[in-house]
């Protein structure tokens, strides 16, 4: 065997440790806590061996000549007429970097929940869980089509349905669970009707067959849609987008990310930060070719356009409401709606490197201040508020300084953080293609930094604001050991990509890493590495700027003099009114109740009420005190013939539409669930031959 | 001078259809099952047609035809399996009783 | 258009299958039912000869009403006591399951005369069909896989059905 097919094999094997630790501590283990926690680590820490070795020897290789030959394996796997569904793996330079972030989050995460867990009911459950999650996030890094990714990407959804709703004792959380749910659903629906149609164009689901294909892409481009003006690529791009905003939690689906907080803090740290909302800008940097395609002749494709336009606003947007928030968990939702619309933005504007540059620091910093944010609250008592915390530095100093790594990086602190070379780069860019763009995430980035510096202060500096604060305590080591793990990641990992005409640490950066590593690597996933923008002393300057004065603005505010027990927030004072508004987060989560959901839920009393009650039920109790008068045959009788045909066709129809909604309302008899399905088929099918008939 | 396609083919439709009336219609469990087994039967006739006029010299159609008949030794040894459960706890097999997938 | 013995051998068949399956889903007396079905499986496995499969013709008989029809008649005894009660052989809804089934077998119909070429001439059965389809079954490149998964599926059914039915 060489080593190519010992790639492959093990590109294959990376998602299957994880399931079989699932399948094992459901259907066996359960019962014993420390038996189920070493085998979900056991077997994560076996998908990071081989994806690390992965990872490793294809750095070795390069980034070329990994797009000239990835590593790609598949079988047929649902054959039909012509075509074979196929079902593989591929490993281009994305999905390297990719299985290398994701593939360390999860360990550490994983580890560290062995100490936020401890003592938890479902202690086991929860491994199992977060095992199949990290299937599903493997899975869906190494697939090599769009439907395999699709199964991976539910799979995920399904998890983070489950575990945010992991405490539903508490009515928030299943609440947030279902929110979740069903909020995500919205993009994924659209999202798959986009797979199907660029299915019915092409043929095939495949990336290496649509995505590294000129002729096909350029056919999608020219091919116009059903909808006028778009073409096939831009249509499907903008539908499989959709997904992106609902999974990456982008304006107007937002809304559940931060309500997800409610599950434990180890999976706001994985799903809800490193690994399932980036797979939704994983997938929009993996499709780029097809979003893309067209760009020579226009400014940008409608894709793109909608990228640039929905990132840049839900990054500023999110980065106002954290700096109201007080929730020490929300605010950092907030930030990762801000960061993941910062990849988006960049993408929009082409950028795609730098989007995926900053979705893997992001990974390690955000990883890093969420498990920091659990470890406060474990060691102040399970407080969760930042007004009631306070000095926690000099109680909790590994957490301190490691929350510290992170907020700076988040902040983008210049040269020191892994934060501020992939911000920079997206700004470099945005200061290139699009001024707009530049200047509302410039503002985004003076934001971001003072909302840290003010979620930093709040937490750990000052004195203690409340009882559990004072009594707060270091956690154990198998927490701590993570959060300096990712600390590592978070300062140095920047370091792979430094431009090459940056001052003088361009010239380390040639020394250490042959130029800028990251943009040569992941630049060739697509063949030809794009140019980088020359190196512009002015955004760069600017972003500094901006980071440091936040920063700043932030510590004159908070840091300087803490706040003492039971004083306001001093932004409630300078902001007023407005700073109700962002409390309350534009009253989106209310516009929403009283647009969507009130309305269904209005529907669906209206056709219990009165459709069901009313109508169906008055109907059948009048004939059923006619068949006492008659006294003759009994009352099932009497339904039997009336619904036999002895009343009219109107009456009968009339009958026939509320009998589908009662059984809609849940008769619990799975022969009114199956012709309900039957009656649809039929409807659908006959709908269908009339379409046949109009257009023959 | 051979049978058309399209004949065994609606046979077999007719076929499904009268067995999809038995699942929605009878009230009995086992009579239910038994009108799965109509529909499952009209699926590898559908099978065995398509095989004979399409690829005889393969057998692909024929293998599909073999894990159907796997299917549905399976599904009626559970099936069966499952009536007498409820059978035995709530001396029905009457499907208007059994109502618990309610919430 | 000739007709052949083949040809009344299909009308035959199928008025069998047919009327026996109106049967089985009409008839008041379970047990009759099952006696119905049972015809119906005999009717399918002389179809199987007229395709020329005559492994499946004698699969049908075996596993069909060898092992299905005889544990189907078992189940319909075995609840016999409750079998005696008067009870109504259909629910209220199957006038509109009646009406469904027929669209359905309309469409199905419709779409299958609109599609499938009627003087489709088929190629000749190769001499060894079970050969093929027993290499097929095994191959690795043909349907090992799912074979294998066949296999296990009716293990897990085996031992399913014996735990769900024994007595706690």
């Amino acid at each position: 065997m060489d080593l190519r097919q010992l790639l492959e094999l093990l590109t294959v094997l990376i998602p299957l440790p994880p399931f079989l630790a699932f399948a094992l501590i459901v259907l066996f283990f359960n019962r014993w806590k420390r038996l189920s926690h070493s085998i979900a680590i056991g077997a994560m820490a076996l998908s990071f061996l081989m994806a690390q070795f992965v990872f490793w020897t294809v750095v070795g290789w390069g980034g070329e000549a990994l797009y000239e030959h990835p590593i790609a394996v598949s079988i047929p796997w649902l054959p039909s007429a012509d075509v074979a569904l196929e079902m593989g793996v591929f490993v281009d330079p994305l999905t390297a970097v990719t299985l290398f972030f994701v593939s360390i989050t999860c360990l550490a995460i994983f580890i560290y929940s062995v100490g936020y867990m401890h003592g938890d009911p479902r202690y086991s459950r929860f491994f199992a869980y977060i095992s199949l999650f990290a299937t599903g996030m493997l899975g869906l890094t190494v697939s090599d089509n769009l439907l395999m990714l699709f199964i991976f990407w539910e799979i995920m959804g399904l998890c983070s349905y489950l575990l945010i709703g992991f405490w539903f004792e508490k009515p928030s959380a299943y609440r947030a669970a279902i929110k979740a749910f069903l909020t995500t659903r919205i993009g994924d629906v659209i999202m798959l009707i986009g797979i199907a149609y660029l299915y019915t164009q092409t043929g095939t689901l495949s990336f290496d067959a649509i995505l590294r294909n000129e002729e096909v892409l350029h056919e999608l481009a020219i091919t116009p849609s059903v909808i006028p003006t778009l073409s096939v690529a831009a249509a499907v791009g903008l539908l499989i987008f959709a997904g992106t905003v609902g999974k990456s939690a982008q304006f107007p689906l937002h809304v559940w990310l931060p309500d997800a907080m409610e599950g434990p803090t180890p999976v706001s740290a994985m799903i809800h930060a490193a690994t399932m909302v980036s797979a939704g800008v994983y997938l929009v940097v993996r499709m780029f070719p097809l979003l893309s395609v067209g760009l020579e002749h226009a400014a940008g494709t409608p894709p793109m356009v909608a990228m640039a336009v929905i990132g840049t606003f839900s990054a500023v947007f999110a980065a106002t409401i954290a700096i109201a928030q007080n929730d020490i968990k929300r605010v950092l939702a907030y930030s990762t709606i801000s960061q993941l619309a910062y990849m988006v933005a960049a993408l929009g504007i082409g950028a795609y490197v730098a989007a995926a540059f900053h979705l893997v620091t992001h990974a390690f910093f955000k990883a890093l201040l969420f498990l920091g944010s659990g470890s406060v609250i474990i060691g102040a008592h399970h407080e969760q508020d930042m007004m009631k915390m306070g000095g926690l530095a000099k109680r909790m100093p590994v957490t301190f300084w490691t929350f510290l790594i992170g907020g700076l990086a988040l902040s983008g602190f210049p040269i020191i953080t892994a934060g501020f070379w992939s911000k920079d780069e997206i700004l470099a860019h945005a200061w290139a293609h699009n001024p707009t763009v530049f200047w509302a995430l410039a503002a985004g980035a003076l934001l971001t930094a003072f909302y840290t510096m003010r979620q930093i202060c709040l937490t750990f500096l000052g004195e203690p604001r409340s009882h559990h604060a004072e009594h707060a305590h270091e956690t154990p080591w198998v927490m701590t050991g993570p959060l300096v793990v990712l600390a590592l990641f978070a300062l140095f990992f920047g370091f792979v990509g430094i431009p090459e005409d940056f001052p003088v640490l361009g010239e380390v950066g040639k020394g250490l890493f042959h130029g800028n590593w990251f943009h040569h690597f992941v630049g060739a996933t697509i063949g030809k590495a794009p140019k980088a923008p020359p190196f512009d002393p002015v955004p760069v300057s600017l972003s500094v700027g901006a980071a440091l004065l936040g920063l700043l603005v932030g510590w004159l505010v908070y840091g300087r003099r803490p706040l003492a027990e039971g004083q306001t927030d001093p932004l409630v004072r300078w902001l007023g009114p407005v700073h109700t508004i962002l409390r309350n987060k534009y009253y989106i989560d209310e516009f929403y109740h009283l647009v969507f959901v009130r309305p269904t839920i209005w529907l669906a009393k209206v056709a219990y009420e009165w459709i069901d009650l009313g109508l169906i039920d008055g109907i059948l109790h009048g004939l059923a005190r006619l068949s006492e008068v008659w006294g003759i045959v009994s009352r099932w009788v009497h339904r039997y013939i009336i619904d036999g045909g002895m009343v009219d066709g109107s009456a009968k129809l009339v009958g026939a539409i509320g009998r589908e909604f009662r059984q809609a309302l849940q008769t619990g008899q799975v022969q009114h669930y199956l012709i309900s399905v039957l009656f649809f088929l039929c409807t659908f099918a006959l709908l269908y031959l009339l379409y046949l008939g109009v257009t023959p | 001078m051979m049978i058309p396609l399209s004949w065994y083919l609606i046979l077999a439709a007719a076929l499904f259809c009268i067995g999809t009336y038995g699942v929605l219609a009878r009230r009995n469990a086992i009579a239910i099952l038994m009108g799965v087994e109509l529909m499952l039967n009209a699926v590898i006739l559908n099978l065995l047609a398509f095989w004979r006029y399409g690829e005889p010299t393969t057998a692909v159609g024929q293998a599909f035809a073999a894990f159907v008949y796997a299917v549905a030794a399976a599904e009626v040894a559970v099936g069966l399996a499952l009536i007498f459960v409820i059978y035995r706890s709530r001396r029905t097999t009457d499907i208007d009783q059994i109502n618990l997938l309610k919430w | 258009m000739t007709i052949t013995l083949s040809h009344v051998l299909f009308f035959l068949l199928g008025l069998m299958v047919l009327g026996g399956a109106v049967a089985v889903v009409t008839v008041r007396n379970l047990f009759h039912a099952a006696l119905w079905l049972m015809l119906v499986f005999f009717g399918m496995a002389g179809l199987y000869v007229l395709l020329e499969a005559p492994f499946f013709a004698a699969a049908q008989l075996f596993i069909y009403m060898g092992a299905i029809g005889i544990l189907i008649i078992f189940a319909v005894m075995l609840t016999r006591a409750f079998m005696r009660q008067p009870m109504p052989r259909a629910n209220e809804q199957w006038w509109l399951a009646a009406l469904l089934a027929t669209v359905l077998l309309g469409v199905l119909t419709f779409l299958i005369l609109q599609n499938i070429r009627p003087n489709i001439m088929a190629e000749a059965v190769p001499e060894n069909t079970i050969h093929v389809l027993g290499v097929t079954l095994v191959d690795p490149e043909g349907y090992a896989l799912p074979f294998e998964v066949a296999s296990v599926l009716l293990v897990i059914a085996l031992i399913g059905a014996v735990t769900i039915v024994r007595e706690r």
